[in-house]
């Protein structure tokens, strides 16, 4: 086994990390990584606050699907607002064999879907939207996660900010110079608010960083830790 | 009369009784006559159930069944355990059954004709455990039995002590055959059950039901008898229709769908359970009707002897999602080596997709419909003015099925930083339409 393939693994703790505890995906990003811990939380919710659509949210989720695509579980989009583009998909690494877009028809029928999802422990990721704003089912939500092993997502507009929420991890984003994105902690476990960390995932340089993210995320943080 | 419930029965009305004196008994009796058609129908579904237990299975009408269990105590463990499974399926199923079990066929039918719930193991028991046995149990011919009744011969230890050449000759050589398989001093080969390839049982429900939930229970007596098919097939289904019977020939029909191939009776009752949840009925049902066509073989190692997997009753989520949605809200996606952005990817089978991609820069928001943009002094405006980036893409496609395009696309963002993929039409009046969000 290389030192490459030793530090992907979940299981390793390492020092200095923020939770060793929480199972986390890669994000593909250096900082977001050390912002996070060492990634996207698995078997947790994630809600990531967005001004507007357009900046690149999903865009910063992508090398993480990327990634959890090879493995042998779903990606279920649920409700998407737009159509998941293939090509696109395709583009950025992700398996189209394990995409799996949920249309339902009601918003109580949605939120059975995620909930489902994220509990069947058959989903790597869960992506949502949900317009709905309720305490009760946040945290019913957050518990799926859990008992799945899944990474829930939910993308939600900026005045859901103010609102109390379960969900293990919370994001907010903004639109940063030149097509970047910068990224806030509202809430994380086992650590503080932290950010904003400027991310350049412009159009320009994201192709580069998701073909190459297996690789270079490890060293990068190999090198911030021994340097 | 042939049979009465608790309620009938305190009010004095047995079985054996004819009608007109039960309801001089209980004026508000309710009779339903008997059918023979369904209970033939319910015979034979009950042998495709008993059919995992032995694979030699006869039927002896009216409301008998033969199984062959020798060969199968190994693989059930012992005779208690079969006898143990055979009850609780059986109750599950909701039929009131007696058990005997004897070395010889005609052995064990007498036994169970005159309700004896009684096991005998070794063939030299048989003679003293048969004695006591009315010989109304024989299913000979009346006349013979009446003659037999005049003899003084009223037991079957009675026929069994008369010497075997004046038996011969008084009864005629065929009763004597016939005593002589029941004691196993001849074969006795039976006619075998075979199970039919596919799967089709109706229940008739005892009152009309017009809450589609209440249908379950009727329902799930239909799936337990298809998994005893199947494991006696050694086979699983990936659909199975059914269909709720209205009056006058009129009939919903639901498919569901289990697209890994299963025979477990548990995930099937799950999935029935989400799909009626969602059913509104149009009009009451008065029976319901199962069908299985297609069987797929199933991988025997991940199945014990009940068919249940390891993960007993989990219900895989594709299943559980289509039940309760519907087969259309549940969809995968392909790409598609094809120039026009719009047809470049298609809905595919969760699972199965095409990967063709030009490798081109796309937005990974794909607008349904292309949304025209307005203008100001001839720029594209959304959520202020766009400006677009350096670089145009002109696709021109698609003259051979008259859906052609000629286009120009841009990579376009507004002052508050959100990137669009926007193009122009080069031909007519050249508008500005929106086609994706670089999300």
């Amino acid at each position: 086994m290389t030192l490459d393939a030793l530090l992907q693994r979940t299981d390793v703790w390492r020092g200095g990390r923020l939770t060793a505890a929480v199972k986390a995906v890669p994000s593909g990003f250096t900082e977001l990584d050390e912002l996070l811990g060492g990634g996207w939380p698995q078997g947790a919710l994630t809600e990531i606050i967005m001004p507007r659509q357009g900046i690149g949210a999903l865009r910063l989720l992508i090398p993480a699907l990327a990634r959890l695509s090879q493995g042998d579980r779903w990606i279920c989009w649920v409700a998407p607002p737009h159509i998941p583009y293939a090509p696109a998909l395709v583009n950025a690494g992700v398996d189209l064999s394990r995409i799996l877009l949920v249309h339902p028809r009601a918003q109580q029928d949605g939120l059975w879907a995620v909930e489902q999802s994220l509990r069947s422990g058959n989903c790597a990721a869960v992506l949502a939207w949900p317009a709905l704003d309720d305490k009760v089912i946040l945290r019913r939500l957050q518990l799926a996660a859990e008992a799945g092993g899944a990474l829930g997502v939910l993308f939600r507009p900026r005045h859901f900010v103010q609102r109390p929420s379960a969900a293990a991890l919370r994001i907010q984003l903004a639109s940063g110079i030149d097509g970047g994105l910068s990224v806030s902690v509202l809430k994380r476990r086992g650590g503080w608010v932290a950010g904003p960390v400027h991310l350049d995932n412009s159009l320009q340089t994201h192709g580069a960083l998701a073909l190459h993210s297996r690789g270079t995320t490890a060293t990068g943080n190999f090198r911030s830790q021994w340097q | 009369m042939l049979l009465c419930n608790e309620v009938a029965q305190i009010r004095g009305i047995c079985p054996g009784m004819p009608v007109a004196a039960a309801r001089a008994l209980a004026r508000d009796l309710i009779i339903q006559s008997r059918d023979h058609k369904a209970e033939q129908a319910a015979l034979h579904s009950l042998a495709a159930w008993a059919y995992q237990f032995s694979s030699q299975v006869s039927l002896y009408p009216p409301c008998a069944l033969l199984l062959e269990v020798q060969g199968s105590l190994t693989l059930f463990g012992g005779r208690v355990a079969l006898l143990k499974k055979l009850r609780a399926g059986l109750a599950e199923l909701g039929y009131q059954v007696q058990f005997a079990g004897a070395p010889t066929p005609l052995a064990a039918l007498s036994l169970v004709r005159c309700q004896r719930e009684q096991m005998v193991e070794e063939q030299h028991q048989l003679a003293a455990a048969l004695a006591p046995l009315p010989i109304s149990v024989l299913d000979w011919e009346q006349t013979l039995l009446d003659r037999m009744d005049g003899m003084g011969v009223r037991r079957l230890g009675d026929v069994l002590r008369l010497p075997r050449d004046g038996l011969a000759r008084r009864l005629g050589q065929r009763s004597l055959l016939y005593l002589d398989r029941m004691l196993g001093r001849q074969p006795d080969p039976q006619t075998l059950y075979r199970p039919p390839t596919q799967f089709k049982h109706r229940l008739q429900l005892p009152s009309e039901v017009e809450h589609a939930q209440v249908l379950l229970f009727a329902l799930q007596r239909l799936v337990l008898e298809l998994c005893g098919w199947l494991q006696g097939l050694g086979a699983g289904v990936q659909t199975f229709d059914i269909a709720l019977w209205h009056r006058q020939g009129r009939q919903t029909s639901l498919c569901i769908g289990i697209h890994k191939g299963s025979r477990d009776a548990e995930q099937f009752t799950i999935l029935l359970r989400e799909r009626l949840e969602r059913l509104v009925l149009q009009e009451p049902v008065i029976s319901v009707e199962l069908c299985a066509e297609k069987i797929v073989k199933l991988e025997a190692q991940s199945l014990d002897l009940f068919g249940k997997t390891d993960v007993r009753g989990e219900v895989d989520l594709l299943d559980r999602l289509r039940a309760r949605l519907g087969d259309q809200a549940v969809k995968g996606v392909s790409a598609v080596a094809e120039h026009r952005p719009e047809y470049a990817w298609c809905y595919s089978e969760p699972g199965h997709s095409q990967k063709d991609s030009s490798g081109q820069q796309r937005p990974l928001w794909l607008l349904p419909v292309p949304r025209q943009l307005k203008t100001r002094s001839g720029r594209p405006q959304l959520q202020g003015e766009l400006k677009l980036q350096p670089g145009c893409e002109r696709i021109e496609s698609g003259w051979w099925d008259e859906q052609d395009v000629a286009r120009d696309y841009f990579v376009a963002t507004n002052s508050f930083g959100s990137c669009y993929w926007i193009y122009r039409e080069l031909s007519g009046e050249r508008h500005w339409y929106l086609q994706g969000v670089f999300e």
